[in-house]
């Protein structure tokens, strides 16, 4: 099994929700992030999203864009977020990670030779922002072949037509993107959400994590109650900003302080209803 | 290469692709959306009544049809081909964006949608949209990168004149890249009830192929008035590329024709062989961007490089995929004009012929002050005039070092 399955299987046996928090690779610089990649699974991260930095994201928002600007800066490419997956992986074999991102960055490294090299790297999915499943088998095809995993978004525009498209090759686990709009600007109604992952439950064995505007240790704590995964983004982020002009351990160790309060109230969410 | 296709006019295929080009690289949030409108689309297409209604727009209130005017004096000047404008400078609003704008706008009414979403680069296309917008009484939002509003004062306050909210892009580079990015995350987040009018034949199919089609009122009539004039097709047709929407609009009834030569013409700024261009199809490479794959100016990385170019309505990283798959085909060729030759036909044409171009267009006459010389004075070039020049007057002065 893949590592991403076998961490669903172990969190559904346990009855938790898995905590995904999301950083952006490089930001603010390579060894702050492999730093901040590393405290992660202590802290309590489940599975990680670790973002492509892109100049031109679309469905980003200002701090995520920002973060990838700063990225860039620094001098991030997408080799190099190939090499700090190297080097996290020396220390952890188990935790999965998910590359997310803009699809021009990979398509300039080279589709297929991209997933060969995820793949080796240590990298178990992708979740392409820009590949909708119309587009995503020039990535599924080869991605397969090594084992990746191509996450699929699901949205609150998805009818009961598109869910047929969307399920149909999926793999890995869905992602319900809780609001219509772009990452870090709204916060969710958690009710509209449990009533699309119920729908989701109907149709797919597929896990299904939940993203988009969830900030505080409360909110993710009420979608653990019902969701495979809680995904926390830009609060992240904006976390790793405020403390750019501290020393590094610092920085480290305040982003990670905050990723084990959202983790904890993750964990314990279905433990307080039972 | 490969084959020719029996014809050229025939994409894009149901998927939207121009060969390996086009398509619908977008955010799920927005598939359901690009879907409807495809569909939409595709029944207003075919609908008598809606290509009545927006004929019947056209002509009353762009004043179509536009002339296809002989430029005698800058024929003598150049002592070659005959040259011909057709004047897409003439139309409401002073370019050829309106003819596109106009068609979306009756689709966003058709498919009931309340507020209308642009962005824009040199203001032409933000003007065209609020016009339209103000005329049929919706709300309107432009983006536009900052150092756009600083170059073309004038258009922004236009647009706000016509009803419109200019946001100001601060992201990126502050052109329109940034405004397309911008105005992309607005639809995501507000998919009920908006309607983006792209402003040019690039972004996620159907875009593409209904810029073009509302662009090829263009073509078709430089056809039949070129027939009219001369009893005979052009030889040589030519526009200036940006995204490609004039571009396309005026190729498009050509592409079958083999006797009829085609230009592009991009900006190349400073120079081609400098960084700062817009010669996405002569200096670029395939990617991926704003939904669409096509050429685009990008790092090794697949980052997107800054374009850059005096005239703001071709300063733009990517173009349409429709022109990808031609270049790539051999059909349309595609040259440059810098800056400075841009400077220099936006004067020639003001002194000889009482005609001020857009700098945009400026760059399509640049070009041909380059080949009408070499061609015999029996053959007949078209060049698509796509704007006028006022909007351009305050940076032209200050390229020319002049205080006005
Ligand atoms: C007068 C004029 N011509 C040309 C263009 C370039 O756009 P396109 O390549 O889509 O025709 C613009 C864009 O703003 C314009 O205003």
């Amino acid at each position: 099994m893949s590592r991403i399955a076998d961490r669903f299987a172990a969190l559904r046996r346990d009855n938790r929700a898995a905590f995904v928090p999301f950083i952006t690779a490089g930001d603010p610089d390579f060894e702050t992030a492999l730093a901040l990649l590393q405290a992660l699974p202590e802290a309590g991260a489940d599975l990680i999203e670790l973002g492509i930095p892109f100049s031109d994201p679309m469905a980003d928002g200002p701090v995520n864009q920002a973060s990838y600007l700063r990225a860039l800066a620094s001098g991030m490419t997408l080799p190099k977020v190939l090499d700090m997956v190297r080097k996290f992986r020396k220390g952890d074999a188990k935790t999965p990670i998910v590359l997310m991102g803009s699809y021009n960055p990979i398509h300039a490294y080279g589709t297929a030779r991209f997933a060969k090299d995820a793949a080796e790297a240590g990298i178990d999915g992708l979740l392409i922002v820009d590949l909708p499943p119309e587009e995503d088998e020039v990535l599924r095809a080869p991605a397969a072949l090594h084992g990746l995993d191509v996450v699929r978004f699901v949205t609150p525009t998805s009818d009961a037509k598109r869910l047929d498209t969307i399920l149909d090759g999926a793999s890995g686990y869905l992602y319900y993107v809780s609001m219509a709009g772009i990452t870090g600007t709204k916060v969710i109604s958690s009710d509209e959400t449990e009533a699309a992952v119920a729908r989701l439950r109907a149709r797919t064995r597929l896990p299904a994590t939940v993203g988009f505007g969830i900030k505080t240790p409360e909110q993710a704590a009420a979608v653990a109650r019902f969701a495979d995964g809680v995904v926390v983004g830009t609060a992240i982020v904006a976390r790793v900003y405020e403390n750019v002009n501290a020393k590094r351990a610092a920085l480290v160790a305040n982003v990670a302080e905050f990723c084990s309060e959202l983790a904890n109230s993750v964990h314990a969410a279905r433990g307080k209803d039972v | 290469m490969s084959i020719p296709p029996n014809s050229y006019r025939s994409g894009p295929d149901d998927k939207g692709h121009f060969g390996g080009y086009g398509g619908r690289f977008v955010a799920e949030t927005l598939m359901p959306l690009v879907l409807d409108l495809e569909r939409a689309y595709d029944a207003a297409r075919d609908d008598p009544a809606f290509r009545g209604e927006l004929g019947a727009m056209l002509k009353d209130y762009v004043g179509r049809e536009s002339p296809l005017y002989y430029a005698e004096r800058l024929t003598q000047h150049l002592g070659g081909a005959k040259i011909y404008l057709k004047r897409e400078d003439l139309n409401h609003t002073g370019a050829h964006k309106i003819n596109n704008c106009l068609g979306q706008i009756l689709l966003a009414r058709r498919m009931g949608k309340t507020r209308i979403i642009a962005e824009t680069g040199a203001g032409q296309h933000g003007v065209a949209t609020a016009t339209v917008a103000a005329r049929f009484g919706l709300p309107c939002v432009v983006y536009m990168g900052e150092v756009d509003i600083e170059r073309q004062k004038p258009n922004v306050f236009r647009m706000k004149l016509l009803g419109a909210e200019v946001r100001p892009v601060t992201s990126g580079s502050r052109t329109l890249k940034d405004a397309m990015n911008e105005a992309l995350r607005d639809w995501v987040a507000n998919v009920h009830d908006t309607f983006y009018i792209i402003g040019s034949a690039a972004g996620p199919h159907p875009y593409p192929a209904m810029v073009r089609d509302f662009q090829t009122v263009i073509g078709n009539e430089t056809r039949a008035q070129m027939q009219a004039k001369e009893g005979r097709l052009p030889d040589l047709v030519v526009a200036c590329v940006g995204g490609g929407s004039n571009a396309i609009g005026m190729f498009h009834p050509f592409l079958d024709d083999a006797s009829v030569a085609i230009h592009g013409v991009e900006a190349s700024g400073d120079g081609l062989d400098t960084e700062r261009h817009a010669a996405t199809l002569s200096k670029g490479s395939p990617g991926v961007l704003h939904g669409a794959r096509s050429y685009l100016l990008q790092d090794r990385d697949g980052q997107i490089n800054e374009a850059h170019s005096v005239s703001a309505g071709l300063d733009y990283p990517g173009v349409g995929p429709e022109h990808a798959w031609l270049k790539d085909q051999g059909r349309v060729q595609y040259f440059s004009a810098s800056d400075k030759d841009a400077l220099a036909a936006f004067q020639l044409l003001s002194k000889l012929e009482g005609i001020i171009p857009a700098l945009e267009s400026a760059h399509a006459v640049a070009h041909v002050m380059r080949v009408a010389p070499q061609m015999e004075s029996d053959k007949l070039i078209a060049i698509c005039l796509s704007g006028r020049g006022d909007k351009d007057v305050f940076s032209v002065a200050a390229a020319l070092g002049e205080k006005i």
